[in-house]
């Protein structure tokens, strides 16, 4: 699949993250979990892209390994015309300083004696970016520009609240100035009236700065919310891409047509005209999946060329994309 | 028609090392037979503290200090917590779903075991009829080989299919009231769906009520006729579901429905508003509204007047709040 290619700021194509499955004494491989299996996609500069899908589905490791915090058992991963898949783990300096993250707690993994302007000055740090005064002036900068007061930079993680927690998180995703930023799952650990706070506040640095977004999260309406198109994954590959408006007027997979009748309206007028699909089974599991199309198991119209081969990603006209064969 | 459980006045107070919170602070709601309601809110706005004092589920250092609650028109609070009746209250007659099962079912114990006491105590059958039962049981909330799987411990099931159990055992003794405590957190948004849809199904056909308590205003919006809006320990709006989200008449309800996205929403066409501020500090209670600090709506009077009670706006519709803010919307 081709964008305009001078647009696109990253395109991964067939990437595959296969983790080995360990067994006995000797740790033989028995086998492997496709978390990743084959997945294509670009985003172009200063849009959201947003990958949505159930847990399990492979959404966050085709972040991490877009990170490189995963290193891809195979595919390609360009970000702005660069392949970044066989770079050294030495060499990745100046990509890192380039993307982004912002997880769903930004100090499940830090140090909670670490002050929260120390946490914001870290990338500015390994990066060489500031240093001294300067350094403090860009670091009450950053608190500014995510709507804390700089004042609350000798703070310790937990003095903060979910919100603010999370503002921290943006403004360390954001200290060694990223064009790109990977969002996993930004909001969901906060609580309703908060998590408004946080998707404006994305929305405005995006607009400000002219970011560009892989916004995860398993919360289709929040992701229909900020993302100019939408990518829906089904263990371990994506079944459908298009626009955010399309996706929900004009879905074409069967699976997205699940998703989007499970997730309830909050207004009761809606909820009593709208079809509910409720879909049999369970998910099945990434170590065993199914052949040929991974949803066909759940499927109420798959046949038997569902059953044996794998349906590409094709375009059905006007940048929507669906991986089924009866679409 | 007397309400299957009637919640009055309800207040549960927790003596913390830190402070006095009052989790419940004079919560009253009520459900009919058959009926399904809502009871929404965030984090810390006292809708599980509530359901639990209903259950006399409360722990030290909390306290159930006052109210009282009707089960069919008994006072059940009466009742030693400890006590038979409570027990036989208790799964027999209004059950409960919280939201992870796995802290709710014993680990060690197979689901067989698990599913035949309640039936064993509540309804005194024998051990056959009991194994019986609990298979038909798992069958009607759809456990794939339910004859194989009974004898399965909690652990080898799914996140899914433990919750499918857990509605099972709710079921089991044909209990009046459900109360069902974020019962689909835990889970994907398409489990969520076969989940509830199971519920609903299985309330509906055997006339149980039943009482979901969450802070989900879409499932809200799907499954439930009327609803209560907690906000700090109090009920602070309370109607039918749909003149609630058409015509919210509480600040925070317009606050939380003006802040979720909806599915389905053209793009660009609605900034989220977002509720300025956080929720309270519940051990520092202001003596008024503890909505005022975050309010768009306030006037002189919110300052100068402690939390106003609920007072009528609408058929069944009641409101926490001094201002008609029908009029500003």
């Amino acid at each position: 699949m081709n964008g305009k290619t001078d647009e696109i700021l990253l395109e991964v194509q067939d990437l595959k993250m296969y983790f080995p499955i360990l067994r006995g004494l000797l740790r033989r491989r028995v086998g492997d979990i496709k978390a990743v299996d084959g997945v294509s996609f670009f985003v172009r500069r200063r849009e959201t892209l947003g990958l949505v899908g159930e847990s399990g589905c492979g959404k966050t490791t085709v972040g991490r390994c877009v990170l490189r915090l995963y290193q891809p058992t195979a595919g390609t991963i360009k970000f702005n015309g660069t392949d970044i898949t066989k770079i050294p783990e030495g060499k990745l300096k100046p990509i890192r300083r380039e993307i982004g993250a912002i997880f769903q707690d930004p100090f499940s993994s830090l140090n909670p004696r670490q002050t929260a302007g120390s946490i914001v000055a870290d990338p500015l740090r390994v990066h060489n970016l500031a240093s001294g005064r300067d350094l403090d002036e860009r670091v009450a900068q950053l608190f500014r520009m995510v709507g804390l007061d700089p004042r609350m930079a000798d703070r310790v993680p937990h003095e903060f609240s979910g919100g603010q927690r999370q503002r921290i998180g943006i403004a360390r995703a954001l200290a060694s100035q990223p064009s790109f930023v990977i969002c996993d799952e930004p909001i969901s650990a906060l609580d309703v009236s908060i998590q408004a706070q946080i998707i404006n506040l994305l929305e405005e640095l995006q607009e400000k700065l002219g970011l560009t977004y892989l916004f995860i999260a398993h919360d289709l309406a929040v992701v229909q919310h900020i993302s100019n198109r939408i990518a829906v994954m089904y263990l371990g590959r994506i079944v459908e891409i298009t626009s955010s408006d399309e996706l929900y007027d004009n879905p074409l997979h069967p699976y997205t047509k699940a998703l989007l009748s499970a997730v309830p309206v909050p207004d009761p007028k809606v909820e009593k005209t709208r079809r509910r699909i409720i879909l049999k089974g369970e998910v099945p599991s990434p170590a065993t999946p199914p052949p040929g199309c991974h949803f066909h198991p759940r499927c109420e119209i798959a046949t038997g060329e569902c059953t044996e081969h794998v349906p590409p990603l094709r375009d059905v006209g006007g940048g929507h994309y669906v991986a089924c064969f009866k679409a | 028609m007397v309400p299957v459980l009637q919640v009055e006045n309800l207040k549960t107070t927790f003596y913390t090392e830190y402070g006095v919170v009052k989790a419940v602070d004079g919560v009253s709601f009520y459900v009919d037979e058959g009926e399904i309601i809502g009871l929404v809110g965030e984090s810390g706005c006292g809708k599980s503290v509530s359901v639990l004092s209903t259950m006399q589920l409360i722990q030290p250092p909390g306290r159930i200090e006052g109210g009282q609650v009707l089960f069919k028109g008994e006072n059940i609070l009466k009742y030693d917590p400890k006590g038979e009746e409570m027990s036989s209250i208790r799964g027999g007659k209004i059950a409960m779903i919280f939201q992870e099962p796995m802290t709710s079912l014993n680990p060690v114990l197979t689901i067989s075991r698990q599913l035949t006491e309640a039936l064993e105590i509540h309804l005194d059958m024998d051990r056959e009829s009991a194994r019986q039962r609990a298979i038909d049981l798992l069958k009607m909330v759809g456990v794939p080989e339910a004859e194989r799987r009974i004898d399965d411990y909690p652990h080898q099931f799914s996140g899914g299919m433990r919750q499918r159990v857990m509605i099972a055992m709710a079921m089991s003794c044909n209990p009046a009231v459900i109360i069902a405590d974020e019962p689909t957190t835990a889970v994907d948004v398409t489990t969520q769906a076969q989940l509830l849809e199971l519920m609903v199904d299985l309330v509906t056909r055997n006339h149980t009520a039943l009482i979901i308590v969450t802070h989900n205003l879409g499932v809200v919006a799907r499954y439930v006729r009327r609803i209560y809006v907690m906000y700090a320990g109090r009920i602070v709006e309370s109607g039918p579901s749909d003149e609630i989200f058409e015509r919210p008449r509480h600040p925070y309800t317009v606050g939380l429905l003006g802040s979720v996205p909806r599915l389905g929403e053209k793009r660009g066409t609605r900034k989220l508003v977002p509720i300025g501020g956080m929720p309270p500090d519940l051990i520092h209670m202001p003596p008024t509204c503890a909505f005022l600090p975050r309010c768009q709506f306030k006037i002189k009077k919110c300052y100068e007047e402690p939390w106003p009670a609920l007072r009528q706006v609408g058929e069944n519709h009641f409101t926490a709040c001094f201002v008609d803010i029908g009029d500003k919307l």
